[in-house]
Formats: structure tokens, C-alpha cells, sequence
């Protein structure tokens, strides 16, 4: 009798517990993998497709499964070091094959020379030119993540890529402003 | 509330954590008025003096404008207007270096003094009663004003009308060492300062007025308690010596108690803060019509002979002002000179940079007075953690935890220790014992903290408008499917409807079918005597005008594969055109018959030669270039329909069929030139067509890979020809043309070429099966 009631207890007990993990798995259960998108917070979002895959979000996914860390050229040492913690792995230096200069740019056209083909427009990742066939086409320099993309297509090389310049607005400060001294 | 007001009138006040009382060295200046400057000849006025955007230009270079004229218009709320400081000739616009201490150069407006200092039309207001406050408002900011203590908040902005305003404080403490324009401004004008403050009593309407002043200035602690005497509204209200009294929220926190939250403005409080310079401007702005030109400037150090306090016209070199003050350069090191005080301002890149609107002092040491500004920063040693700046910090900040972090460049810890609470009054790099310059740290931190801000919102919206686009391809290639769909379903019903011309062709489908597939087997059996079988075996199965017809275009065909020298067969096309546009079947033999011709005519090339060699000779040299036209022309329309039967109606016919349409009309050089372009345009799509038209064969595979490289190189030379002859703009043009096509003929071939490579790996499947 006893060993009857023991196992109907234990029995009872182990059907409430499954019954509630059997709920909490429906009820909290995480439609993505959200590394992925931890990942993807983390990158610049240029587009550019530099790390070899069509976008930041597919790259942050490659990441999630085991792609190396340091392809992001755009984000440069801050990505990889931040890929790195979250990802609990060594950061690595940037992948070789990326150039070195990762100042930030913007796509200029130069309108005299385009001929409104739309090759530009179809290229680029984030709607930031504007143009129609045979019309001049032109960046809207502030979606311009410049991702280089667009240059490539133009049939007549009439995209380049300019580093932004530093005006008072996004000057960082350097040490040129002066220490206050004990006056006597 | 009540407790408040006791206290202030008991002038019982708080005080704020930390402080430093640095020398003040203001008797250099306080004991002399303000000196009125005689014109500069040039002035230099940047379009932004102040936090915010700047206006559009009013004027251009040439104009000559007279005092007090805007020069620039404001088109957002956080841009005010500049005026011309006094009457002269705009000589430039163009980019200069501004008082920041970047160095960096901004656009500036350059005007030549005339002397004569006339004025534009003013209309002085008596009575301030008359004025609704949305008057008062944009007169101020049509004034151009903006905070003059400090950091340049458009004051439009700051006083357009808010609810129940308890306090509203005049800033009038002026703590930072040497600077003396406030002090001045208010023994030699306190009237016009108390009209100002009428005025924003006006537009507030706030319960109380604290004017808040430092001990230090008895003379405009006497100025103003006689002039506001009888206002029981305004309190004068006389605090103690100490720096940053003067700071928005340490002065708060003096006066009433209170502390403003981090990250939240004294208008939560409800309390409002003006600098008195402020209310002087705004006095004069409603009252007397005189936009912001100019402001009090203290001009002072012991390098300076003369130290005082001047009235200089905003666009004034700061030179001229040092000049004007006695100041001799001549000694054997270049004396630093520093805008601002000498707790937070900076020293100037040139002395050519112009005054604006929140400088206020000029500061010119000398050696003796402060060597490490002649040293740059070399003093700084190690931290060693004395604590003394927690000490003295205004907003209990930890700066030495922020050193540390912010030379780590954590900016997560940054944000974390309150690190834009920082109001950047240096007084922990006072008292630092090491001469760690404290605050440039945190103003690097703060610079890079706010532009990865940016970056980050930068990435966000590039991700929503990659997604977005992702989303519209997406749905262009649904619509475009659906609509392929709906094509393929209709041209399917058409033909199962048991119309005569239905049935018609489709026994003629079905025959040519069949044709190919008995051409197929007799290739494969003897593939030598295809070539001549190919022609012969059709005219033998249909009647004889479709028979010409494909015969024809089989021979043209043929010669094409053979030489590339496209100008020969085309009479033989324009000719045979004519007749058979009436009749659907001839299309669809024509097509067929091109396809074996071309198919034939690979294995048998010498035959075609041959052929070749007998048409030409008929061609005289003149007819060519007209025969082109006419040829890409035919092809375009025999594409055109045919296509109609097939499934490639693409836009790129269309296109190839206008171009080649409008282009005869022209002169010589034009015709030769369209012919060119023609040429190439109707290659690459018959190409294209054979592609469809012909079946998966291996042997395709050579063909088309041959061709495009025929074509680019035709395109190619034959432009360089022509353009030898043509005037340089046509030749750009040209040339421009030839290299977009040959760019896209390049890409379909390598897309040719994987499509191909892709059938033949299909084949070897099924044949593996």
C-alpha cells in the first residue's frame, strides 16, 4: 500500500512538473536565435557586404554559427573587440584582405560625367541615391553608409568615394585648450 | 515655496558641493568703464555664433550693406539671424577660421568698414504694453539673440511661453577669474538691464525674480538694487564668492535649494535663466530696434598695457581688440592668447579669429602669470589618487574614476558615472596636485560618446532602410511572377481555344518541332552533310514563299557566323522583311530555320564563306552604312514579333527598336555612328534570341561564348573610327556608350556562360540517370 501511495505521489508530482515545463516552453518560447541579433545591434549596418555576405544581418548570423569575428571592416577593432565579448572568444586583429583606411565616407557623384544609367541605384543597399534612367543621379549623403557598393557598377567611373571632412560639429577635442594654473 | 522666500530675504542662502576659489584678478579690468572702440577695417562674421543651425545668406558678395541689416535669415527654430555690425561692402564669403577651439573653418561673411556707420531704418518701441508677446518673441528672435553667457542657446526659444514659471534667475554671478563684461554692463547700464528684465517678466510672467550676483561687485550689487527699487517682484539677491557660482544649476541650487535632476532642464522645475547681457540685449532689441552687433568684451592679462573692458562689434579680429588694449608681441616666445576665462576657455589657433556673440574676455597672460599656457601639457604626471577633485567637483561627480575611464575609453563605465552631467568648469584639473588636465579628457569622451550616438542612430535607420528595401524587391518579384503567371496562362488559353488561326499554329509549332528533332537524328547520323541538308530539307516541307523567307534569313544567318563584318546580309534581311510580316507561321519557320542554319553553319563554316563571298559582291561601299540601319532595324521588329510568340518580350527590345527607328533620320557621321550602336544592340539580342530559341545543345556553348567577344570588339573598334571624324563631344559620348555596352555585354556573356555550363551539367545528369 505505502509503496502504491509513493509512487502515485511521486507519479503526480512528476506529471505537474512536466504539465508546467510542457506550458513554459510554449508560453516563453524565443522565436529566434537572439544572439543573432545581439550580434547584429552590434555591427554598423553600412550594407556593404565586405564581410562576403549579403548584408549585416546574414553576417551577424554566420557569426552566431561560428564564422570568424574580425571581417567587419566598416566597424573595425571597436566590432570585433565588442563581437568578441559578447561572443565570450579572443578578439582578433581585422581580417588582412580589408583595406586599412576605415575613416568614414560618403559616395559622391560626379554629375557632369553620369550618364543615368540606375546601375547605382540597383547597387546600393540603403535607397540612398536618387535618380532615374537617363536622368543625373545623386547621394543623399546622409543615408550614404558608404559601403562602396555603387562604385563598382558604373559603367563610366563616376562615383568616388570622399572621406567626410571635420567641421566644428563633429570635431573630437584634442589636448590644444589650456590646463588652469595656480595664479599668484 | 514660503521657506524659499524667507530665506532670500533674510539672504540666508544654500550652497552647492565643492567649489574652488581661484584668484580672481579682476580688479586688471572692474575699475574702468567700458571703452568704446573706433571701427576695425575689415570685419569677419561667422553665420553661426551660437548652439544650433545657421540661417540662409541675405547677401552676396559686392552688396553693400548699412548697420543692422540681417545678413542671414532663419528658416529653423534653432537658427538665428546675423546682422551687419555696421554699414560697409560684403568683400567675401567664404570659409575662415572661427573662435572654436577646434581651429576649424566655418563660412564667414567679410565686410569692409565704410566708416560712415549709417544706420538701416529702425522703429524704437515706447511702450512695451502694446507689444503681444508673440511680437515681443519674434522681435527677439529676429534680433539675432542668443545666451551671452556662455553656450549660446537661441533665447527665442528658451522664453517663447511656458506655464507657470516660478522662478526666473538672472545670472548675474560672472564667476570665472578675470572676466569682468557682466560686472561692467551692470554699473553702467542697469536701467536698460531692469527694462529687460520687465520684458521677460512680461512674457513669463513668473512668480519671482532672483538676480543672482557674486559679493565680489559691490558697485553692481549698488547699480542694480537702485534700479530695481520699488519692483517687489525682482529680488536682489547677493551670494558668496565662489566658482562655478555662475553655473546654470549651481546657481539654482544657491538661490532656491533646489537640485535639477540629471539629464533634465530647470523649466521641469519650473525656473528659467538668464544672463544679464542677455536682458540688456533683449532691452535694446524691443525698445530701441538694435539687432545683436555688439557685446562687452573683457580684454585683459598682463600682457596687455592697457587692460579693459570694451565695446567691441561682433566680426571684430580679436588683433584689433588686443591691439586696441596695448598689447606688444614682441617678446622672444608668441604670447597664447585665450577666448573665454582661463578655467574653461581656449586658446585661439590665430589671432585673426572674430568676436561673436558668447565671447566674453579676451585673455592675454604673460608668462610669469601662466607658464603652462606657454607650455602646452607637458606638467602632467600620474594620478595619485589624492581625491581632492571629488572634493571640489559641483555636481558630486567621482573625476578621477572618469580620468580613468575615459583613458580606457569605456564609454559604457562613462555613462555610468554620469559623465554628461559634467558642466566642464574645470575645477577638479584646479586643484589636481599632478596637473592632470582633467576636463580634456572628458571632453574628448564626450565628443566621441555623442558621435557614436550618432553612429548608432546612423545604424539604425541604414537598417531599416535596408530592410525596407528588402522588402519592396521582394514584393516587385512576387508582382512580377504573378504576372509572368498570368502571361503564360493566357497565351495557353489562346492556343487551346479552337480558333482556325490557333490551331494554325499550333500544327505549325508542333511541325517545326518535329523538324528539329528529324534534324537532330540526320545531324547525328551524318554530320558532315548537314550543312547543305539544313536549307534544302526546308524548302522541301513548306510551301514556297515561307520557304524564301527562311532560306533567306537561314543564309544571313550563316554569313553572320562565319565573318563578323556585319554589313553584308543586310539587304537580303530588308528585302525580305516586307513580305513577311503578314504571316505568324513564316515567323516561327524563320526562327526555326535560323536556329539549324546557325547550328549547321558551325560545322560547316567554309560554306558559308563561300555564300558570303557571292553576296558581296552585289553591295556596292555606299549602300553599307544604310544597310546597317536598315538591317539592325529588321531585326528589331523580326525580334519584336517573335518574341511575341516566345516568352522574351523584355523591355531591352523595345528600347533597341526606338533607338534603331529615330536614329536614320540623321547626317553621315550621325548615321554611321547609330549604325555602330545598332550593330552591337541587334548582336547581342539575337544572341539572346538564339539562346531561347534554340535547345539545350552542348555545341551552343562555344558559339555563344565566341560571340560577345566578337561584338565587344566590333563596338569597339568601329567607335574608335568613327570618333576619329567627330567633333570631341559626340566622341565622348560615344565612347561613353560603347564602354557602358560592352560592360553589359561582358556580364551576360559570364551569365550566358554559367546558364550553359549549368544545362550541360543537367545533361550529364540525365545521362548518368
Amino acid at each position: 500500500m505505502t509503496l502504491l501511495i509513493a509512487i502515485l505521489v511521486f507519479g503526480l508530482i512528476a506529471a505537474l512538473f512536466g504539465a508546467l515545463l510542457g506550458y513554459a516552453s510554449i508560453r516563453f518560447k524565443v522565436d529566434a536565435d537572439p544572439i543573432v541579433e545581439q550580434i547584429d545591434a552590434i555591427l554598423p549596418q553600412t550594407q556593404c557586404g565586405q564581410c562576403g555576405y549579403p548584408g549585416c544581418k546574414p553576417y551577424a548570423q554566420a557569426v552566431a554559427d561560428g564564422e570568424a569575428i574580425n571581417k567587419c571592416a566598416p566597424g573595425g577593432e571597436d566590432t570585433i573587440k565588442k563581437i568578441a565579448d559578447l561572443m565570450g572568444v579572443e578578439a582578433e586583429p581585422l581580417d588582412e584582405s580589408h583595406e586599412k583606411d576605415n575613416r568614414p565616407k560618403v559616395a559622391f557623384i560626379i554629375e557632369e560625367d553620369c550618364i543615368g544609367c540606375t546601375k547605382c541605384i540597383q547597387a546600393c543597399p540603403v535607397d540612398a541615391i536618387l535618380g532615374a534612367a537617363k536622368q543625373m543621379h545623386t547621394i543623399i549623403a546622409d543615408e550614404c553608409t558608404g559601403c562602396d557598393l555603387c562604385v563598382a557598377p558604373c559603367p563610366v567611373d563616376c562615383i568616388e568615394m570622399r572621406v567626410v571632412p571635420e567641421t566644428t560639429q563633429n570635431w573630437l577635442w584634442d589636448l590644444n585648450s589650456i590646463p588652469v594654473q595656480q595664479i599668484d | 515655496m514660503e521657506s524659499i522666500i524667507n530665506r532670500i530675504n533674510q539672504q540666508k542662502f544654500w550652497s552647492f558641493h565643492g567649489g574652488v576659489h581661484p584668484p580672481e584678478q579682476k580688479t586688471l579690468t572692474n575699475q574702468k568703464p567700458i571703452k568704446p572702440l573706433s571701427l576695425p577695417e575689415q570685419l569677419i562674421i561667422p553665420l553661426q555664433q551660437h548652439i544650433g543651425r545657421q540661417g540662409d545668406l541675405l547677401v552676396q558678395v559686392g552688396d553693400h550693406v548699412l548697420k543692422g541689416q540681417p545678413l542671414t535669415k532663419s528658416t529653423n527654430p534653432m537658427a538665428v539671424p546675423v546682422h551687419a555690425p555696421t554699414s560697409g561692402t560684403i568683400t567675401a564669403i567664404k570659409h575662415s577660421v572661427i573662435a572654436h577651439p577646434s581651429g576649424l573653418s566655418e563660412l564667414c561673411i567679410f565686410l569692409n568698414v565704410d566708416h560712415q556707420d549709417t544706420w538701416v531704418e529702425r522703429t524704437p518701441c515706447n511702450d512695451v504694453a502694446t507689444l503681444t508677446n508673440q511680437e515681443i518673441v519674434k522681435k527677439i528672435a529676429d534680433a539675432g539673440i542668443s545666451g551671452m553667457g556662455g553656450a549660446g542657446f537661441p533665447t527665442h526659444i528658451k522664453v517663447d511661453t511656458k506655464p507657470d514659471i516660478n522662478f526666473l534667475i538672472i545670472n548675474a554671478a560672472e564667476c570665472e577669474p578675470y572676466i569682468t563684461a557682466d560686472d561692467l554692463l551692470m554699473c553702467e547700464h542697469s536701467e536698460s538691464i531692469v527694462d529687460g528684465i520687465k520684458i521677460l517678466n512680461k512674457l513669463l510672467n513668473p512668480a519671482f525674480i532672483l538676480i543672482g550676483i557674486e559679493d565680489n561687485k559691490p558697485k553692481a550689487i549698488e547699480a542694480l538694487k537702485k534700479a530695481t527699487a520699488g519692483i517687489e517682484k525682482i529680488h536682489v539677491c547677493v551670494v558668496p564668492t565662489e566658482y562655478p557660482a555662475g553655473g546654470e544649476k549651481q546657481l539654482i541650487q544657491i538661490l532656491t535649494g533646489k537640485e535639477i535632476k540629471s539629464g533634465t532642464l530647470p523649466i521641469k522645475e519650473g525656473i528659467i535663466m538668464q544672463n544679464v547681457a542677455t536682458c540688456y540685449a533683449i532691452s535694446e532689441a524691443i525698445l530701441h530696434d538694435t539687432p545683436l552687433i555688439q557685446r562687452v568684451v573683457t580684454v585683459t592679462g598682463q600682457a596687455l598695457e592697457k587692460p579693459q573692458n570694451v565695446w567691441a562689434l561682433l566680426g571684430t579680429p580679436v588683433h584689433y581688440l588686443l591691439s586696441q588694449c596695448g598689447f606688444d608681441n614682441q617678446g622672444m616666445e608668441k604670447t597664447p592668447v585665450i577666448m573665454g576665462g582661463p578655467m574653461m576657455g581656449f586658446s585661439l589657433p590665430t589671432d585673426t579669429v572674430p568676436v561673436i556673440k558668447t565671447t566674453n574676455c579676451i585673455l592675454a597672460p604673460s608668462y610669469k602669470e601662466m607658464p603652462s599656457a606657454f607650455e602646452g601639457n607637458s606638467a602632467e604626471v600620474e594620478c595619485i589618487r589624492c581625491g581632492q577633485c571629488a572634493d571640489v567637483c559641483p555636481t558630486n561627480l567621482l573625476p578621477q574614476e572618469l580620468q580613468w575611464s575615459a583613458k580606457a575609453k569605456d564609454y559604457p563605465q562613462l555613462n555610468k558615472l554620469n559623465l554628461s552631467d559634467c558642466i566642464d568648469c574645470g575645477a577638479c584639473a584646479y586643484v589636481c596636485p599632478s596637473h592632470i588636465p582633467l576636463v580634456q579628457y572628458y571632453r574628448i569622451a564626450k565628443a566621441e560618446i555623442r558621435q557614436q550616438q550618432q553612429q548608432e542612430l546612423k545604424a539604425e535607420k541604414a537598417k531599416a532602410r535596408f530592410e525596407a528595401r528588402k522588402q519592396r524587391l521582394e514584393k516587385e518579384k512576387r508582382a512580377r511572377e504573378l504576372k509572368h503567371k498570368k502571361a503564360a496562362e493566357a497565351r495557353k488559353a489562346a492556343m487551346n481555344k479552337a480558333t482556325p488561326e490557333a490551331t494554325e499554329a499550333k500544327s505549325a509549332v508542333a511541325a517545326a518541332l518535329a523538324r528539329v528533332k528529324a534534324k537532330k537524328a540526320a545531324n547525328q547520323k551524318s554530320p558532315s552533310s548537314s550543312a547543305i541538308s539544313a536549307p534544302v530539307e526546308t524548302t522541301e516541307n513548306q510551301d514556297n514563299k515561307k520557304a524564301q523567307v527562311a532560306a533567306a534569313i537561314a543564309r544571313a544567318k550563316a554569313k553572320k557566323q562565319a565573318k563578323p563584318a556585319p554589313e553584308i546580309d543586310a539587304k537580303e534581311n530588308a528585302k525580305v522583311e516586307p513580305s513577311n510580316t503578314d504571316s505568324k507561321k513564316a515567323k516561327i519557320a524563320a526562327a526555326v530555320a535560323k536556329a539549324k542554319a546557325k547550328k549547321s553553319q558551325e560545322k560547316a563554316p567554309i560554306q558559308g564563306q563561300e555564300q558570303n563571298q557571292e553576296q558581296t559582291d552585289s553591295l556596292s561601299l555606299a549602300d553599307k552604312k544604310a544597310n546597317a540601319i536598315a538591317k539592325a532595324k529588321a531585326k528589331a521588329l523580326a525580334k519584336k514579333q517573335a518574341s511575341s510568340n516566345n516568352d522574351s518580350s523584355t523591355a531591352s527590345d523595345l528600347t533597341i527598336a526606338s533607338t534603331a527607328e529615330s536614329e536614320p533620320a540623321i547626317d553621315e557621321k550621325d548615321a554611321k555612328k547609330a549604325a555602330v550602336i545598332a550593330k552591337a544592340k541587334a548582336k547581342a539580342l539575337a544572341k539572346k534570341n538564339k539562346e531561347s530559341n534554340t535547345d539545350n545543345k552542348v555545341s551552343e556553348k562555344n558559339t555563344v561564348n565566341v560571340e560577345p567577344r566578337k561584338v565587344q570588339n566590333t563596338s569597339e573598334t568601329s567607335t574608335i573610327n568613327d570618333t576619329n571624324n567627330i567633333s570631341d563631344k559626340d566622341a565622348k559620348k560615344a565612347a561613353i556608350i560603347a564602354k557602358a555596352k560592352a560592360k553589359a555585354l561582358a556580364k551576360k556573356k559570364l551569365a550566358t556562360q554559367s546558364v550553359s555550363e549549368e544545362k550541360t551539367m543537367h545533361e550529364q545528369e540525365k545521362g548518368a540517370k
